[in-house]
């Protein structure tokens, strides 16, 4: 009954919480943006919904994910294949490419030439994990993080890839991950969204990213990643406008009561009772935002740490930074985009380059949660949408190179809430093109995501034109193996 | 238990004297043993469907010559005792499908077998026949036919219906749900002061051929036909489909009949008949997204638009999940995949492919017409015609012989199996190749059979929903099993049949609903209908609710005088936050960056607000607008703080409470007055007394704040792009726009009451 309790539970009748919560207007707002679906939802049980329910003991609370948009090489990051470089200009054997289908790009080209990682490799931490030389502040972590090598995909291009490992279809509207979990869990801060979204540009050859990657879905929309943004309003018009202090706001909102309570008078809709708690909640976060995405005060230790990119508003390093904060403050799901790692050539000039931007930020992160003694209950994920293929894509010289997109293997990293610190999970044939050992679908990952945050993915359902929906389809894998 | 889609908690409910199968049982079958014992024969399981009369009593295999169902006996019924088992090796559904029954629903089960376990078709693939109208109490009540089968369950129910709205909500109502515009407030006047039996009728027939009637309308089709302005995928560049756009709102303006819409839009370059504008209409095939992302594979594309159109087909005309059948048999409803891949085979002789090239390569793909101003002079005169050139719009097209279509293996595009003919489900109608083409024009005809049974229900259903916020059948785009019932079945049918035997008339079917006892009732919420009907199934009351996304940006500028009510062209780009565009945009493509548009185009109405997929306008989003990436059947209605923050910092609506108030203080009249004026502009009623004395000593203690700090006036009032009025008293107009901005803010603004 566990699930059906979860539904009937989100689905709480809005008409008796309203008839508790109208009487202060405080007490109700939260559950407008937390479990939006308790004020707006059909019928339901008479049960009260414990925020925060979980299936078992949720291993972690929160999420960061630090999407790498456009995919990032494998073969220049996380896993080593020095085999690539002994036989660096050598055909891909027909035996090891199999039957893998090829983009557009490379189906017409006539030979796969194999070619090795221009930047060194070595082995870091007690875990001895194989990190690349442009990656030197990661490398100071790998004991904190887990490197799984053998992620795999089923899309081998940007937007249906990107929709896939976002919402575990390719196409369809289908909730977010961040929704998903808003749905399932709510917000623990009754001032943020519980999903929150921030977007930044590298400086390598960029992939959009589209809102369909933060979407709702079937779900209410309330569960929509909220987007921040560098400007001076870091949420949609958050800013009261010119010649209007938060003074002057607040005496309109106490007019506004009154008249919307004349109004109440006449109609008796708890509609009308909803929306002014929705200003009244809306008005809270007008000073609990700016709060929180104030990076001015953080001390210079933490500045230095994330590297003094972090101070200029929209770049990873802040973004990175702002995460944190937000994180800590209680959002549910803080979804990061980091544009910029499409190398289908001059991958030897522009990798560097998105690592340097990335590196550092990217450490300083799970450094900064330690040290809060959050990243035991804080998830970090970082990774792409797929692989890059181990053969060049276009003019191969010694000077330079680049890699088509590669969906059988790929590597990513996860760092606190219950993944298992320093280890490398998985393994690829000595080609990196085809998985040996332990390959984690997406869907695996989904299913192993929600059971960190203490929920059963096959039990996480919403009813949508006839049909359960589950981030993970009707498939997923909880991965034991990552899981401390 | 619960489920969110509409659904009914049956927890609580009391089992019925008189247990029938479309009611009550089915749904519990559906829902818990179709999945496995159900139409989809590949995921059947011990041989059993319980979908079918035939399944439920044939001997179960392994067993010794004992049945699914016995009728009468409960305790001899095989599934009946595997689902009231406690034994876990026994139970079904098993205990790890999660799914489970609960006791009101076993009750219902053991009541229908006792009863003797009558088996009966599903009620929407059933045709509609026209009940004869329900005998009710109170007959002054009633206004037409509607109102007899409203009246009649509200009777059964014991609930009466309310009062007649007052005159001032029933006009706002009216009027947005006609034109999706505030009646002016020469309309407020005419009709407060119109005392005439026919006052309503008269008012109700100026609104339907208001020429602002066709784009409220189109509105919720635009979100069926998924349109925007771009290509949707990656970089999603620019399209121009905006004709084909306007043209829906013109057939809705002229009142064409439904059954040219449809011909029109599935089949306008088949009819014998056709023309230019036949041929725009099927546009409606081509608003799906389209990639421009360099490296995909032609054909995985091509049939991901052919399938598109297929489910587009599924939820708009039919009100059936028809994607769910596209990798194995449907779950629940009886369609095969092979039928599917049959209603897939009308769309898949397009002569397309599935990229035609990257980054603005094309603003319209193959096949398209070009549209000229001498067309647009001649016969599309509805083409708002101001781009001085010709202007390319997707259409449809076949191409015989060009492909054979197959069956794809688990929907996979490379996964080709048999090769199938042209064809529809069989349980909803045959697809008699005698009577009907083998083509799209075979296919519109077939939907608008007379004995196809879904299609009249569908579309009323929808027409229902934009009166009444949701349908007779709540899942508008599930007729199927797993769909709702309809709250009123004999209603649905009624009206189903009478819109088809009276040419698909759909002014006139708004027409009935508008002038129906059931929609001109208050909407005034008591303690009674909280208690006995909150949700409001059995419309005891008008519901209350909240505008569209685009009405609620039309009320804005149209109240305070800003709007611009041209109809039609490319769509406009109004204020949006700086960066939205770019901090997404891979920097490739003419939709790169933003660039707002200025003077009147920055008035217009919502729905010519300019939708690049990938970043749709965040306002419109934040009312919960579609994102046009696919077909979609129904939105939300959610009440948020952001919603709240958009009222209140969003400069289109502070503009709009400027200009309001400039023009206000410019006229010779007295606060009083302005105040007054301006709550009915906005609110569409007079004031009441404690609202204007609340709102009079807002006005002069903001006059006094403003006046004490003069350069704050000046910086509140300097928003929009829209000319200041000439000697304006800043100190003035700030205070005004300060109350005006709260009267904005109101929760009845932008409610319809």
């Amino acid at each position: 009954m566990e699930k059906e309790f979860l539904e009937s539970g989100l689905n709480i009748n809005r008409r008796h919480f309203l008839g508790k919560a109208a009487l202060g207007f405080g007490s109700a707002a939260l559950g407008s943006l937390m479990i939006p679906d308790l004020l707006n939802g059909g019928s339901g049980s008479e049960n009260e919904l414990p925020l925060g329910f979980t299936h078992f003991a949720p291993k972690a609370k929160r999420i960061i994910f630090l999407f790498q948009n456009g995919a990032p090489s494998q073969l220049e990051s996380f896993d080593y294949k020095p085999l690539l470089n002994e036989m660096y200009d050598q055909d891909l054997p027909e035996s090891v490419r199999g039957n893998q289908r090829v983009t557009g790009m490379t189906a017409n080209q006539e030979r796969f030439p194999l070619v090795g990682s221009q930047f060194g490799f070595k082995q870091y931490g007690q875990s001895g994990t194989w990190v690349s030389d442009i990656f030197p502040n990661i490398a100071k972590i790998t004991d904190d993080i887990c490197v799984i090598k053998t992620i795999h995909t089923e899309a081998i291009n940007h937007d249906p890839a990107l929709t896939f490992f976002q919402t575990g279809a390719q196409v369809g509207n289908r909730p977010s991950m961040g929704s998903w979990l808003s749905y399932g869990l709510g917000s623990e801060n009754k001032n943020l969204p519980a999903f929150c979204v921030l977007l930044s540009k590298g400086r390598g050859n960029g992939q959009g990213v589209y809102s369909k990657l933060w979407t709702n879905g079937f779900l209410d929309s309330v569960h929509q990643g909220v987007q921040f943004s560098a400007s001076e309003d870091p949420i949609l018009y958050l800013n009261n406008p010119d010649g209007h202090s938060q003074e002057d706001r607040r005496k309109m909102l106490d007019n506004l009561a009154s008249l919307n309570e004349m109004s109440y008078k006449d109609f008796g809709d708890p509609e009308i009772h909803t929306k002014i708690q929705q200003y009244e909640m809306a008005f809270r976060m007008q000073t609990a935002v700016p709060d929180v995405t104030d990076i001015s005060k953080e001390p210079d230790h933490i500045v230095k740490m994330y590297g003094s990119d972090c101070m200029v508003p929209g770049t990873y390093a802040s973004n990175c930074l702002l995460a944190r904060k937000l994180s800590e403050a209680g959002v549910r799901f803080v979804q990061l985009y980091h544009q910029g790692w499409d190398q289908h050539g001059s991958l030897a000039q522009e990798m560097p380059l998105q690592a340097e931007d990335v590196d550092r930020a990217s450490a300083a992160l799970i450094t900064d949660l330690k040290q809060r003694g959050l990243l035991d209950e804080t998830l970090v994920i970082w990774g792409g949408e797929f692989g890059r293929t181990n053969y060049c894509q276009g003019k191969l010289t010694k000077e330079n190179y680049g890699r088509d997109h590669h969906p059988r293997c790929y590597s990513m990293w996860m760092a606190g809430g219950g993944v298992k610190a320093g280890i490398s999970y998985g393994e690829t044939d000595e080609f990196g093109y085809n998985i040996v050992k332990d390959p984690v679908h997406i869907h695996d990952l989904h299913a192993t995501i929600l059971h960190l945050m203490g929920l059963d993915h096959e039990k996480l359902t919403y009813k949508y034109l006839g049909r359960r929906f589950r981030l993970t389809d009707v498939h997923g894998k909880v991965v034991p193996g990552i899981i401390a | 238990m619960s489920c969110k889609d509409g659904g009914t908690d049956t927890t609580s409910l009391k089992v019925p004297d008189k247990v029938d199968f479309n009611f009550h049982v089915r749904p519990i079958l559906s829902d818990k043993c179709f999945a496995c014992h159900g139409p989809d024969a590949n995921a059947r399981q011990a041989d059993l469907r319980l979908d079918t009369e035939e399944g439920a009593f044939t001997p179960l295999k392994d067993y010794n010559n004992q049945f699914p169902f016995v009728k009468g006996k409960p305790e001899e019924s095989i599934a009946f005792l595997k689902m009231t088992t406690s034994d876990t090796a026994e139970m079904m559904p098993p205990p790890e499908f999660n799914v489970h029954l609960n006791d009101y629903e076993i009750k219902v089960i053991e009541k229908w077998i006792r009863q003797g376990a009558e088996y009966k078709p599903h009620w929407a693939f059933i045709p509609p026949e026209k009940a004869a109208l329900p005998k009710v109490k109170d007959k002054d009540w009633v206004k037409n036919e509607i109102d007899y089968f409203v009246l009649d369950k509200l009777e059964e129910v014991g609930l009466a219906p309310n009062e007649v709205s007052d005159k001032a909500y029933l006009l706002k109502r009216v009027a947005f749900d006609l034109t999706g515009l505030p009646p002016t407030l020469e309309m407020q006047e005419a009709f407060l002061a119109d005392d005439s039996e026919d006052a309503y009728e008269k008012m109700v027939d100026q609104l339907l051929s208001n020429k602002h009637y066709g784009e409220k309308m189109a509105v919720h089709w635009l979100d069926l036909a998924r349109y925007a302005d771009s290509h949707g995928y990656q970089d999603d560049g620019y399209r121009t489909m905006w004709p084909w756009r306007d043209w829906v709102i013109h057939a809705f303006n002229e009142n064409y009949s439904y059954d040219r819409m449809v011909t029109w839009q599935l089949a306008g370059d088949l009819i014998p008949d056709q023309n230019i504008e036949t041929q725009l209409a099927t546009g409606f095939n081509r608003n799906h997204k389209i990639t421009q992302e360099g490296g995909v594979i032609d054909e995985e594309y091509r049939i991901e638009y052919v399938t598109d159109r297929t489910n587009t087909l599924g939820k708009t005309f039919l009100g059936l999940t028809m994607e769910c059948a596209k990798c194995h048999d449907h779950k629940y409803d009886p369609i095969s995949q092979e039928e599917y891949f049959s209603t897939f085979a009308f769309f898949d002789k397009v002569p397309e492919k599935g990229i035609v090239g990257t980054i603005d390569a094309s603003f319209a793909d193959p096949p398209f017409i070009k549209i000229t101003n001498e067309m647009k002079e001649e016969i599309l005169t509805f083409i708002n015609n101001r781009d001085t050139g010709y202007v390319d719009v997707m259409v449809m097209k076949d191409s015989v012989g060009i492909r054979d279509t197959h069956v794809l293996d688990r929907g996979n595009y490379d996964a080709k199996a048999k090769v199938v003919t042209f064809g529809t489900p069989e349980a909803i109608m045959e697809f008699d190749t005698t009577r009907f083409e083998s083509n799209r024009l075979g296919l519109a005809n077939w939907l608008l059979s007379e004995d196809n049974p879904l299609t009249a229900r569908v579309f009323v259903n929808r027409i229902w929903m934009e009166f009444f916020t949701r349908g007779i059948v709540k899942t508008v785009g599930d007729f199927g099993m797993q769909g709702d019932l309809p709250t009123h079945p004999e209603l649905l049918d009624w009206l189903a049949v009478d819109f088809r035997e009276n040419g698909w008339d759909i002014k006139r079917l708004v027409k009935q609903i508008v002038t129906s006892a059931t929609y001109t009732q208050s909407a005034v919420v008591t303690k009674k209908h909280l208690k006995k009907d909150p949700e409001n199934n059995y419309l005891a009351r008008m519901h209350r609710s909240r505008m569209k996304a685009e009405t609620i940006r039309d009320m804005v500028l149209a109240s305070s005088g800003l709007l611009n009510p041209e109809i039609g062209g490319p769509s406009v780009k109004p204020y949006q936050p700086d960066g939205m565009w770019e901090v997404a945009s891979s920097g490739r493509g003419t939709l790169e960056k933003y660039v707002q548009d200025h003077g009147n185009d920055l008035y217009r109405r919502g729905i010519y607000t300019f939708i690049k997929r990938t970043v749709p306008p965040p306002v419109m989003l934040t009312f919960d607008a579609s994102s046009r990436d696919q077909c979609e059947e129904k939105r939300h209605s959610t009440n948020t703080p952001l919603q709240a923050l958009v009222m209140l910092n969003d400069p289109t609506v502070l503009e709009a409470s400027r200009v309001l108030a400039e023009r206000l203080n410019a006229e010779q009249i007295s606060d009083e007055e302005r105040v007054e004026k301006a709550f009915r502009s906005i609110i569409c009623r007079p004031v009441k007394e404690p609202e204007q004395k609340l709102l009079m000593d807002y006005l002069a203690e903001q006059k006094a704040t403003f006046k004490e700090d003069p350069t704050k006036a000046v910086e509140y009032i300097s928003v929009g792009e829209y000319p200041i009025i000439e000697n304006r008293d800043e100190v003035a107009v700030a205070a005004l726009m300060q109350v005006i901005h709260t009267i904005y803010n109101m929760e009845e603004s932008i409610v319809k009451s």
